[in-house]
């Protein structure tokens, strides 16, 4: 059995943050376990540009943001072991895990931080009826094929859903040659960033139409074509709106699950409405000593945003090895008022010194709404934002004065007034 | 070169008979029209061995079902199949309905079905309390169970490829002549000659019946659609929930799988003949699925489904199985008209067909080398930590995890390719390791598959396909 004080389930931009930050905070031994062949998580395949604006102040490409931190980690002394497996973590932190080299590996932890980021909606949870043939694959497996593997997994392209990805690959697919013909996405609004829709439909005529979903798959062998409808208030299909679409290609971007299956085997509690782990403003969860950041948290539109997150997650983990946390804990439970799907982290200590940023999503767009901060039933803050949408991940933030104020009694709510 | 035995069809019935003939001093062959065993009905079914109460008393069906669920066990064990004695239960959901439960148990009876009894409310709901408030009561099988019924049709393939049998992908028989007391069969791959030969052709056994003037029945394809739910709702139920069966099968049901998921379905809906190929799932079918499955177990929710999917049933006109020497050309052996209880009589009707073959070609010696013990299949998610780190120090690709959901390992992958009748396309890999078969359905795994059998087939990624022929995954390279 090897021992660490603290072992980082992931490799991605998640678990390198955490791990660089909890390394620059003093924690001596740190393990990162990456079941990729390489560290760098999705960023691999993002070849496009636009990562970095907010944390480095640069516009990079999702291999050169990861490659940072990559130098970075090996600059260290930081252990990294890749295309290894965690299998099990168990209630007193002890991790399984597995790779061809070592065998199976018994890792004793103090701390843990989970970065295994999150996966894509499959095809089955949407009930498309029709053939199963080839051809109807996820935009993230799409995006491997071709900016990874370097084939092309279709030519003319049908894409349902907005998501960031999905509009991503509806640019890299044209920029391939393919012919994208149209994107649907099933509600009145995107799922993805404003610029996305921009630099990725706009800019290529292609077509992105709302309300309207795939009904069908057509296709013994590869696919042939789908039907298409447009979509009432239920979003049920409208029979008559129904419309055939001849392509090869159906790519999905229906939405991300976090990938806490290893988290849910520990018994930590799990948020419904992000489908990750109930944490703290330091991003631990309901199990002393385990830490989660980044996608497996809840889903991120940036990555400096998961950056940030997992630096606070690799503090945590480094105050809770080395004994600098607070000694006592006061935790106030975060509430979802009015427009608020759901609040990061669902509760907060109290007696941390330090300002908390309350991370959320709203569940429909907004224009000109306001965003209110109540504590104990006083407003603290209330901004007015000029769009508030469901794709762009918005926060507010609790000054350290404010909580100074607060005890175990206390109400944080965050709202949306109209 | 003329075989003794040609099998036309590698479904449950088929993979099994050709192991049973595999026993006998013969030359077989098993030919498939497909780029695998198991891709017609037998993939795509309820998966229940049922405890053969159903059928009418003195019917085919009544006679081999009983037989079969006896012999399901024995042979899964010795195939290493997974398979679970999990009992059905044919839920009442009105005081009419107990009527049915109790006429179905005189009917099991009089077919000679172990080990039944009628439940009160009180004793079923303590047995499966995930049942709606209207169930009053049930008539429990415990002699019912569920098996993997395309696992159990590639290891029947395997061990009988083992045991000298030869197996032919791609080979769709599409003619057949008859001269001088030998068949010559007409396939893609060219022909080839056999004494007998067994039509196990599924939802194609009347067209092939057809072929040596056999016209004695008509295969009506009967689609049904199903949903896969997650394995976190894998254990809403443990025994087999049958409602009350109507003309068209025994209605939707709610059962566990030997993989720990949830299956609901299937739909009854007859086809014309030119779909008997058309496993498309529809969006009526899809949505009375979920309406009738909410009817036994409400907490019932396609929110939790991984995937969908449309088996067709070979349903005969003649409402019973047809088995036995065709009455135009007594070495013409029919295995026809296989739907349910279909998998659950496949042990049985396979030891009668070989028999048949063996007695009508008299004398025949048994196969001294032949062993019914499949060898084990390493599966490193059933493994202990011991057995992993055995395993890995003897072939580290058991060491890499490939797909995340299910925990399969590339050693395991590798294996499913080089076994013998093997898999050649990433269905193949995922029927006979679960590979994609999970949460995500090979959103990461799949294209890591397409590069394993590739390399392991020898040939570029462009060729590696989903299911065959025309099912390419990939095209050309990117600019």
């Amino acid at each position: 059995m090897l021992n660490y004080d603290l072992v980082v389930v992931g490799g991605g931009p998640a678990g390198m943050a955490a791990a660089l930050k909890a390394k620059e905070c003093g924690v001596e031994r740190i393990i990162i376990l990456e079941r990729a062949e390489t560290l760098g998580g999705i960023l691999e395949q993002c070849i496009h540009s636009g990562f970095g604006l907010t944390y480095f102040k640069e516009e990079l490409s999702g291999p050169e943001y990861a490659a940072r931190f990559i130098d970075m980690v090996e600059k260290t002394d930081i252990v990294v072991k890749c295309d290894t497996m965690v299998l099990d973590i168990d209630e007193n932190n002890l991790v399984t895990a597995v790779n061809k080299k070592d065998g199976l590996l018994k890792i004793q932890a103090k701390a843990i931080v989970l970065a295994m980021g999150c996966r894509e909606r499959p095809r089955g949870a949407l009930e498309i009826a029709g053939t199963r043939c080839s051809g109807i694959m996820t935009a993230g497996t799409a995006q491997k094929y071709v900016n990874l593997d370097g084939y092309m997994p279709g030519k003319k392209v049908v894409i349902l859903g907005s998501g960031d990805i999905g509009l991503i690959m509806a640019r890299r697919m044209t920029l391939e040659g393919a012919e994208v013909k149209v994107v649907c996405e099933l509600m009145p609004y995107s799922g993805g960033l404003n610029r996305n829709i921009v630099q990725c439909l706009n800019d290529y005529n292609i077509p992105l139409r709302l309300s309207t979903t795939v009904v069908e798959t057509h296709g013994k062998d590869r696919l042939e074509g789908v039907t298409i409808a447009q979509v009432d208030d239920h979003l049920q299909p409208i029979e008559s709106t129904k419309e055939y679409i001849e392509c090869d290609t159906l790519m999905l971007s229906v939405g991300l699950i976090p990938e806490n299956e290893l988290t849910k085997n520990v018994g930590i509690a799990i948020d419904r409405v992000t489908n990750g782990a109930v944490v703290d403003e330091m991003r631990q969860t309901d199990h002393k000593g385990v830490f989660a950041c980044g996608n497996v948290l809840h889903v991120h539109d940036l990555v400096d945003f998961v950056t940030m997150e997992s630096q606070l997650a690799g503090q945590g983990a480094a105050d809770y090895i080395l004994g600098n946390a607070p000694a006592e804990a006061v935790y106030v439970n975060t509430t979802t008022g009015n427009g608020v799907r759901y609040l990061v982290p669902q509760r907060v200590n109290v007696k941390n010194p330090n300002d908390v940023k309350l991370y959320f999503r709203v569940g429909k767009i907004y224009k000109g709404a306001k965003v209110v901060l109540e504590i104990d039933g006083r407003i603290i803050s209330s901004k007015k934002r000029p769009k508030l949408a469901p794709g762009e991940m918005e926060n507010v933030i609790i000054s350290a004065a404010e909580l100074a104020k607060m005890d175990e009694n206390s109400t944080i709510t965050v709202r949306v007034e109209e | 070169m003329c075989y003794d035995v040609a099998i036309i069809g590698a479904g449950v019935i088929g993979a099994l008979t050709a192991r049973e003939l595999s026993r006998f001093a013969l030359n077989t062959v098993l030919l498939e029209a497909t780029n695998d065993v198991a891709m017609g009905a037998t993939k795509a079914n309820s998966a229940i061995v049922h405890a053969g109460f159903d059928a009418k008393p003195g019917t085919l069906k009544a006679k081999f079902n009983v037989k079969g669920c006896e012999m399901m066990p024995s042979v899964c064990k010795e195939l290493s199949v997974p398979y679970k004695n999990n009992g059905s239960l044919v839920v009442a959901f009105s005081p009419e309905e107990m009527d049915h439960v109790r006429a179905l148990y005189e009917r099991g009876l009089a077919n000679g079905v172990p080990q039944m009894s009628i439940l009160n409310e009180e004793e079923l709901k303590a047995m499966e309390p995930s049942l709606a408030p209207e169930a009053c009561g049930a008539l429990l099988a415990a002699s019912a169970g569920i098996v993997c019924p395309y696992e159990l049709t590639i290891a029947a393939t395997e061990n009988a490829v083992t045991n000298g049998v030869e197996f032919r992908r791609n080979s769709k028989v599409e003619g057949i002549d008859f001269e001088n007391g030998v068949f010559t069969l007409h396939t893609p791959r060219g022909d080839l000659q056999a004494k007998y030969v067994i039509n196990c052709a599924g939802v194609h056994s009347d067209d092939v019946s057809r072929m040596v003037g056999d016209d004695s029945f008509t295969i009506i394809p009967r689609r049904g659609e199903y949903f896969i739910l997650d394995k976190a709702v894998g254990n809403m139920v443990s025994h087999t929930i049958f409602q009350c069966p109507t003309a068209m099968g025994k209605g939707i049901l709610v059962t566990p799988t030997v993989d720990c998921n949830l299956m609901i379905g299937p739909t009854a809906e007859d086809l014309p003949k030119e779909d008997e190929d058309n496993t498309a799932t529809t969006p009526k079918g899809l949505a009375q699925v979920k309406k009738f499955a909410c009817k036994s177990c409400p907490a019932v929710s396609t929110r939790n489904a991984i995937t969908s999917f449309t088996g067709v049933r070979a349903h005969p006109d003649v409402d019973d199985f047809i088995l036995g020497p065709s009455k135009v050309n007594a070495q013409f052996i029919q295995g026809a008209g296989i739907e349910s209880p279909g998998l659950s009589s496949a042990p049985a009707i396979a030891v009668y067909l070989a028999h048949v073959v063996a007695e009508a070609i008299g004398d025949v010696k048994a196969n001294e080398s032949f062993n019914g013990e499949r060898k084990d299949v390493f599966r490193f998610r059933h493994a202990t930590d011991e057995e992993r780190a055995a395993a890995i120090a003897k072939n580290p690709a058991y060491g890499r995890i490939i797909c995340r959901c299910e925990t399969i390992t590339e050693g395991e992958i590798i294996d499913a390719i080089r076994a013998p009748a093997g898999a050649r396309d990433v269905d193949g890999v995922k029927r006979r390791t679960r590979a994609g078969m999970g949460r995500c359905q090979g959103g990461f795994c799949g294209s890591k598959v397409v590069e394993i059998l590739a390399r392991e087939l020898g040939c570029d990624i462009n060729d590696i396909t989903k299911f065959g022929s025309g099912s390419n995954i990939l095209f050309n390279k990117t600019k």
